[in-house]
């Protein structure tokens, strides 16, 4: 029962490592998307009626500042011990740190871009979307980029809860059997999906910024 | 039974505001050791910070290492460190310190950095020295953003210490790690009311710092 290879799980997980890592991956990135989603349109109100951004930022610190295992908690009692249990914060701390990313990222817009965007006959909502928001571009991505990876680090908790935590589970096997070997797959995966995850966002960010690059090679 | 239901059987519990296993002394535990992680992390942090922002060197650096330390996962290094040393107080700090170390480095390096530089060279004309310009220019103008970032370090050990009950930590987490082992869901609800309230006194906590340490110039102009 000892020693075992990297990839080796224990079989009272029932599963293999590809699966708890594709399971990290859901578990991860559903609420970054979600978050997204939701967090796009909170943002284009923030920038719509500016006096509801400083409640905005209120809320948000505040649901920032609940730790992830409390909020799972909370949740127990109405989605018992499921992958929603842990989708749900993530979702909201993704949001949090997004529709602030994107709030400040198009309130950085100059206002001569602002007024050349006016002048060639955009509405407000035109402004937005192809103007404003590819200029925030890069604030977004920093933002999803914090919310990716420290996700990818919080779905372990949900092991605490009914071992809903994916790589994360390996650590309470890592604890119950004394293997440590269990414990540095789950910490060493995690990290390198983060990694990945953020190498993969700056790739995206690169891709969908080309004037970017063009700015930066003159 | 609600939520609310559970929390108020959790409270009106009789012994439950004393003895080992009372709040006050679960309190007590959880803030006490908060403190020493985040004293052990400004300790470290902090001058790093002050003086690569005020000479704005090494930037991209400190930009690999906040991103490297946020890939890695606190809750598996807390389990991995306590099974590699067993029980005690190194396998709970270092994941603490290392948690709250990048957001404080980053954000004073940033906030240096963002320092009107013409307030900078106005010091420096009339004939200021380094040290007073960055403790009495610098830093006051830095210091909202600052705390800020010294906010988030401290928000996330609080919550991060709570994850610590799993490998045997005291702290407000025991409840919430015994009463879901004990399938005592009072308990575990009880315990995150506390986890909670805990994290939004440590933001009001910070406020009341920023509106006592901030200078009302400072505080006006933003």
């Amino acid at each position: 029962m000892s020693g075992g290879g990297f990839f080796e799980v224990p079989s009272d997980l029932q599963n293999t490592w590809w699966g708890l890592v594709g399971w990290q991956l859901q578990l991860t990135l559903v609420p970054v998307l979600c978050g997204l989603v939701i967090a796009l349109p909170i943002a284009l109100l923030c920038r719509r009626f500016g006096w509801i951004y400083p409640p905005v930022l209120g809320v948000a610190t505040v649901f920032y500042a609940i730790p992830s295992l409390a909020f799972f908690v909370f949740l127990i009692d109405w989605f018992s011990e499921s992958d929603l249990t842990v989708e749900i914060p993530l979702t909201v701390y993704t949001l949090v740190v997004l529709v602030p990313a994107i709030v400040d990222g198009m309130r950085s817009v100059s206002a001569d871009t602002r007024a050349a965007a006016e002048a060639m006959g955009f509405g407000t909502l035109r402004r937005y979307f192809q103007v404003e928001l590819p200029i925030a571009v890069p604030a977004v991505f920093a933002g999803l980029r914090v919310a990716t990876v420290s996700s990818v680090s919080l779905v372990s908790v949900g092991m605490l809860i009914g071992n809903e935590g994916a790589l994360g589970n390996l650590l309470s096997d890592a604890l119950n059997y004394h293997r440590p070997q269990l414990a540095w797959d789950a910490v060493i995966s995690i990290a390198v999906i983060g990694v990945l995850l953020d190498a993969l966002l700056v790739l995206a960010r690169r891709l969908l910024t080309p004037w970017a690059r063009k700015a930066t090679a003159k | 039974m609600n939520i609310f239901g559970y929390a108020q059987q959790f409270f009106d519990a009789p012994g439950q505001w004393s003895g080992a296993d009372g709040i006050p002394t679960r309190l007590l535990e959880h803030v006490q050791y908060s403190a020493l992680a985040l004293l052990i992390a400004l300790v470290i942090a902090l001058p790093v910070g002050l003086v690569t922002g005020h000479t704005g060197r090494s930037g991209n650096a400190l930009a690999v290492l906040a991103t490297a330390a946020r890939a890695l996962p606190s809750f598996g290094l807390l389990v991995l460190l306590t099974i590699l040393m067993g029980l005690g107080l190194t396998p709970v700090m270092v994941p603490l310190v290392a948690l709250a170390v990048p957001p404080i480095l980053v954000t004073t390096y940033e906030a240096m950095r963002g320092v009107d530089p013409s307030l900078v060279d106005a010091a420096r004309g009339i004939g200021l020295p380094w040290w007073r310009v960055l403790g009495q220019v610098e830093l006051p103008v830095a210091l909202p953003l600052i705390l800020s970032g010294i906010r988030s370090g401290a928000i996330q050990i609080v919550s991060t210490a709570t994850i610590a009950a799993y490998v045997s930590f005291g702290g407000l987490g025991r409840y919430i790690v015994d009463g879901l082992s004990q399938v005592n869901y009072a308990k575990v609800v009880g315990g995150a009311v506390l986890v909670a309230a805990l994290a939004l006194a440590t933001l009001g906590f910070f406020w009341l710092l920023g509106r006592v340490l901030v200078s009302p110039g400072v505080r006006r102009s933003r």
